[in-house]
Parts: C-alpha cells; sequence; structure tokens
C-alpha cells in the first residue's frame, strides 16, 4: 500500500510536467504580444527601445529555454511570480478569485448531491416505470441543456416573472451572508443540475448493477425490509463510482466555469484565465493552467485513496 | 457484440463471423428490432433523423435568406412574416434556425467521428502492447484529460484562426483521452480472448491482430461513445461559440445566436435567447437518448 501511494504521487510528476510544457510552448506559439498589448493597448505607435525596456523588465528578452527553467523551478517552490499584466504576485491574485469560485463550486457539488442519490435511487428501484422515465428524461435534459443557456433563462425568468435581478457585486459569505447567497444561489443551480444530472445518471446505473448481486439477494432472503436492504448493503456499494463522478466534477468546475462566469458577471478563477490568455499573460495563465491541472490530477489520487476506505475489499499493491 | 468468439471467428474476418452466428440479422433488422425495444431511443433517433433532413434541405426549408440583414424589421417579435421573429440585424431567427444545424452537425460529426476513432486506436493500441507503451499512452491521456479543455481551444483557433476545421480541432482534442480510456478498458478484456491469441499462435503480425481482430470488436463501445460526444461536442461548439472563440459572425450557429445581443436584449427580445437554446437541447438531447439507448442494447455494463 505505501509502495502504492509513493508511485501514485510519483506518477503525478511526470503528467503536471507535462502539463506545464504544453502550457508554456503553447502560450509562446499563439500570436500576440503582451508587450504591445500592455503599452499600445487598440493602436498607437511605441519607441522600440521602450518595448525593449519592458520586455527586459518582464523577463522575455531571455533565451526561451531559460525563461521555462526559471518558471518550473519557480512553480516547484510554489512561487509563481508575478502577473505580467498587473504586475502584482499571481498566488494573490488567484486568492481573490479563488474564494468565488471555491464557494460557487462547493455549493453546486451540495446540490447535485442532494439531488442525484436519492432521484437516482429511485430511478433504479422503480426501473422502466413512469418514475424512471420522468427521471431519466430530467437527466438527460441537464446532459443536453448548455449551462450558459440555462443561465441566460433563469436570469429572463428573474426579471419578468419577479422583477428581480440578483445583486452585481461580490460580498464575501463572511461579512455578508444573504447578499452573497442571493447572488450565488443562481449560478449554483445552474451549474447544480447539469452535474446532478451526470451523478444521478451514474447511481441509477451503479444501483441497478448491484442490486441483481448476490448479496442482495441473501440479504432479502434473510428477510431483511427493502429499506434496509437498499440502503445498508445495495446503497453502500453503489455509491463507489458515484463518488469518483462526485469528485472529478469537482475538479472540473474549480477550473471551468468560464461560460457560467461570463453569463452571471462573476469575477472567478474562469474569467481570471479568459483575461490572461486575451492579454497573453504569460505567467498567469501558465499559473492557472498548472492549478486548474493539479487540482484534477490530486483529485483523481484522493478518489483512488477514499475507495480503500470505503471499501475494505480494495486494496493496491 | 463479440460476447461469444467462436473458432470459427479466427479464420474468418469478425464480421463475417458474426453473421454467421446470428443468421438472417439485416441492417434493417437490427434497426427495426432497436426501436421496438428502446422508445426512447428510438424518439432521440427521430429527432436526429429529421435533423439530418434539416441540414439537408435548409435551403427549401428557411423562409428567408440568413445572411440578409434588413434594418427596418431588428429585433421583431415573431409574427407570420418571420416566425420566430428577428436579431439586431433584422435576419430572420428561424432561418438561422435551420441553416445553423449545418454547422452543428458538420462540426458535432466531425469532432466526434475523428475523437472517437483517433482515441479508440490509441486505447487499442495501449491495451495491446502493454507494458512501456501502455504507460507511455496512459500519461499522456493524463496529460491531455487534465489540461483545461478552454486554453487548447483558445491556443489552436488564435494559432490557427476560426474557420470550422480548427473549430472541429479544438474540440476533438479533449475528445481523445475520453474515449481513448473507456475503449482501452474493453480492449484489455478483449486481448484476453482465445481468438487473439489463436490468431497470434498462427503467426499474424502485431498490426493485423490489431486491426482485423481488436478494433472490429470494440466497435459496440465506439459507436455508443461517437453518439454520445456527439452531443458534447455540439455543445462545446455551442459554449466555443458563446465566449467568440468557435465559428464566426455571420456563420449561422446556434452557439453564435445567443452571444451578444441575446443577452443584452433578453428582455426586450426574449426569443433571441429562446429559440437557439431550445434547438441546441433538443439536438443534444436527440444525441443523448440516442447514445444512451445504444448503450443498453449493444453493452449494458460500459461506463462513460
Amino acid at each position: 500500500m505505501h509502495r502504492y501511494v509513493i508511485s501514485r504521487v510519483a506518477l503525478m510528476i511526470p503528467t503536471l510536467l507535462g502539463v506545464a510544457i504544453i502550457a508554456f510552448v503553447l502560450l509562446r506559439i499563439v500570436p500576440g504580444d503582451i508587450v504591445l498589448l500592455k503599452l499600445a493597448g487598440d493602436g498607437g505607435r511605441i519607441e522600440e527601445s521602450v518595448l525593449q525596456q519592458e520586455r527586459a523588465k518582464l523577463g522575455l528578452d531571455k533565451p526561451i529555454a531559460l525563461q521555462f527553467v526559471d518558471w518550473i523551478w519557480g512553480a516547484m517552490r510554489f512561487d509563481f511570480g508575478l502577473s505580467m499584466w498587473t504586475g502584482r504576485p499571481i498566488i494573490h491574485e488567484v486568492a481573490i478569485r479563488l474564494e468565488l469560485s471555491l464557494q460557487l463550486t462547493i455549493m453546486a457539488s451540495i446540490i447535485a448531491t442532494m439531488f442525484a442519490i436519492p432521484l437516482g435511487a429511485m430511478a433504479a428501484l422503480k426501473q422502466d416505470t413512469w418514475v424512471d422515465y420522468a427521471i431519466r428524461l430530467f437527466s438527460i435534459g441537464g446532459l443536453a441543456m448548455p449551462g450558459f443557456w440555462v443561465g441566460i433563462i433563469t436570469i429572463l425568468c428573474l426579471l419578468v416573472f419577479f422583477h428581480y435581478l440578483p445583486p452585481l457585486t461580490f460580498t464575501s459569505l463572511l461579512k455578508n451572508p444573504a447578499e452573497n447567497l442571493a447572488m450565488l444561489i443562481w449560478p449554483a443551480l445552474t451549474v447544480g443540475y447539469r452535474y446532478s444530472a451526470v451523478a444521478t445518471r451514474m447511481t441509477r446505473s451503479t444501483l441497478l448493477e448491484v442490486m441483481r448481486d448476490d448479496y442482495v439477494r441473501t440479504a432479502r432472503a434473510k428477510g431483511l425490509a427493502e429499506r434496509l436492504v437498499v440502503v445498508r448493503h445495495a446503497m453502500r456499494n453503489a455509491l463507489l463510482p458515484v463518488v469518483t463522478v462526485i469528485g472529478l466534477e469537482f475538479a472540473f468546475l474549480l477550473g471551468g466555469l468560464l461560460v457560467t462566469e461570463q453569463v452571471f458577471n462573476l469575477n472567478g478563477i474562469g474569467k481570471l484565465m479568459v483575461d490572461a490568455v486575451a492579454r497573453r499573460d504569460y505567467t498567469m495563465t501558465q499559473a492557472l493552467i498548472l492549478l486548474v491541472a493539479g487540482a484534477f490530477v490530486v483529485t483523481n489520487f484522493l478518489i483512488d485513496m477514499l475507495y480503500v476506505f470505503l471499501d475494505p475489499r480494495i486494496s493496491y499493491s | 457484440m463479440a460476447t461469444d468468439p467462436s473458432v470459427v471467428g479466427v479464420a474468418l474476418p469478425p464480421r463475417r463471423a458474426e453473421r454467421a452466428a446470428a443468421p438472417g440479422s439485416s441492417w434493417a433488422g437490427l434497426i427495426l428490432d432497436f426501436a421496438r425495444r428502446r422508445t426512447l431511443g428510438a424518439a432521440g433517433g427521430v429527432v436526429v433523423v429529421l435533423m439530418l433532413l434539416t441540414a439537408a434541405l435548409a435551403s427549401v426549408i428557411a423562409p428567408h435568406d440568413p445572411y440578409e440583414t434588413n434594418f427596418l424589421d431588428q429585433l421583431k417579435p415573431p409574427s407570420p412574416g418571420y416566425l420566430l421573429g428577428t436579431d439586431s440585424f433584422g435576419r430572420d431567427v428561424l432561418s438561422r434556425l435551420v441553416y445553423g444545424s449545418r454547422t452543428a452537425l458538420k462540426i458535432g460529426f466531425g469532432a466526434a467521428f475523428v475523437g472517437a476513432s483517433i482515441g479508440a486506436l490509441l486505447g487499442v493500441v495501449s491495451a495491446y502492447f502493454g507494458g512501456k507503451i501502455d504507460l507511455l499512452l496512459e500519461r499522456l491521456m493524463d496529460i491531455l484529460i487534465s489540461f483545461p479543455l478552454l486554453i487548447l481551444a483558445l491556443a489552436v483557433v488564435t494559432a490557427l484562426g476560426n474557420n470550422d476545421t480548427n473549430v472541429i480541432i479544438a474540440i476533438t482534442i479533449p475528445i481523445i483521452p475520453r474515449v481513448a480510456r473507456v475503449i482501452r478498458a474493453s480492449a484489455l478484456t478483449i486481448r484476453q480472448m482465445p481468438y487473439v491469441e489463436a490468431a497470434r499462435s498462427i503467426g499474424a503480425i502485431d498490426m493485423r491482430i490489431v486491426l482485423r481482430h481488436m478494433l472490429p470488436n470494440v466497435m459496440a463501445p465506439y459507436l455508443i461513445l461517437v453518439t454520445a460526444f456527439l452531443g458534447q461536442a455540439i455543445l462545446s461548439e455551442a459554449a466555443l461559440s458563446f465566449l467568440g472563440l468557435g465559428v464566426s459572425e455571420p456563420t449561422p450557429a446556434w452557439g453564435l445566436m445567443l452571444r451578444g445581443a441575446s443577452v443584452q436584449f433578453v428582455q426586450r427580445a426574449p426569443w433571441l435567447a429562446i429559440a437557439p437554446g431550445v434547438a441546441l437541447s433538443l439536438a443534444v438531447f436527440a444525441f443523448n437518448l440516442l447514445g444512451d439507448s445504444l448503450r443498453d442494447h449493444l453493452d449494458p455494463r460500459l461506463r462513460l
């Protein structure tokens, strides 16, 4: 087990290094020059010497290989440097937005789990009845409707039917919980719907599989109430893949809420990423790519480890 | 599909072996059987066929030219002249919707087909060879899966320009590792099948085994994945276009129609936001329904 954990952790390194290399190379292939964008904006001419000075300030005059080594060396010590655009520490810039993104992701996960497990279980237990069909249609609908469109329609409904517009500026949960929740509940519901659709389907299909297993028949044969058979025997075993889906979706949402943030006008990690790419802010984009990939890789690892605790039969060697 | 590997399957190409195993099953028969047993899936299939017809006959169905701007008829609500109203350039929304199905299908099919095919090939190769090749390919897939999708799309589209082919490339890349994973898992069991061992023992080279024995036997998951990712690809295209990274104006595309004006004038002209979203949802819904039922029908244990 220890050896497995160590090898799994060791395998994260090449993955993240690969991500770092691709990120670095990709950004330099994409045309566009941060120095020009920063100083000249949309138009205007700037003296070549001023441009050179700014390049030197940002470290862009150094050889590419050296730039890469510098960056990787910093990243390994969690020192991502300064944003090329704002000149402020990246850690600081990310931290401001992470509060919003993290809260939104957690809210969406709670909403999704709350809906997904009971709905998925109901669909599986009433397989091929109208309950099952209704839940399946509801969940396939969640996968089919584009998240940003559900967002637009939500705002439209609030406006037309309730003459209400959610607050436009972000207030911290600790400062003013009511204001904070009034703003974030709508995007959380929008994202949570899609998210719960994924998890509902997984719950349904694994529970269906488990309900046909021998130990469920045994539990029934010994006269256990159906509710206990489901809750104590079937559900426990069916939930493992559901945990995986919820975990992966969580990691994905942390960095993948770009479109939803756009619709609800939120200033989160997604918007930071879109802006960073548009401005060719190399250091910021690279740091964000590593953050998103890192969240994904670490979540994957944690899920595998969680398996061992949830299911004593699993042991990695 | 190939759950019953008979000895005949080794000598004959797999497809002929299959036909021999289930006499009298034709394409029409298979489709009829599917329609009878999977009503929801068949309903999805009907919508898909309707959508294909709409795309093919767009020039006949559309009441107006989708590119024609009319500045006297800006933001007109639905009326007999413009059944779904007009947008901020005075273009007919219904006609743009009809022509938009072409963009959605072209990019959806392109990305799902190319992504699933490359993914399937990599998955089979990974499972068949095992060892170092498997480890290397798996790491590569890990990198692709954990790389933020939007950055990839952004890079491809800004570096190469946003024409249809590049949008397809941008959407294809994230599909590849996801398909490769599922196919690899299926191929690992196929590798243990007696017919693969038999083929190897009569001296078939690796390439032949991969192409003639392994690939045909992952057809079921492949078909399911193509259908499932078709919906995904259409959604990705819409999201990219919505962000301004997909197809560009004035091409009629559903995601693009939801961008800009439809958000800006959401209260004044809600039809701008509603119609393309409904079309998008319906299309993806149909493909998902079809994919789901295909899975239940062909390979119920497959996890996507």
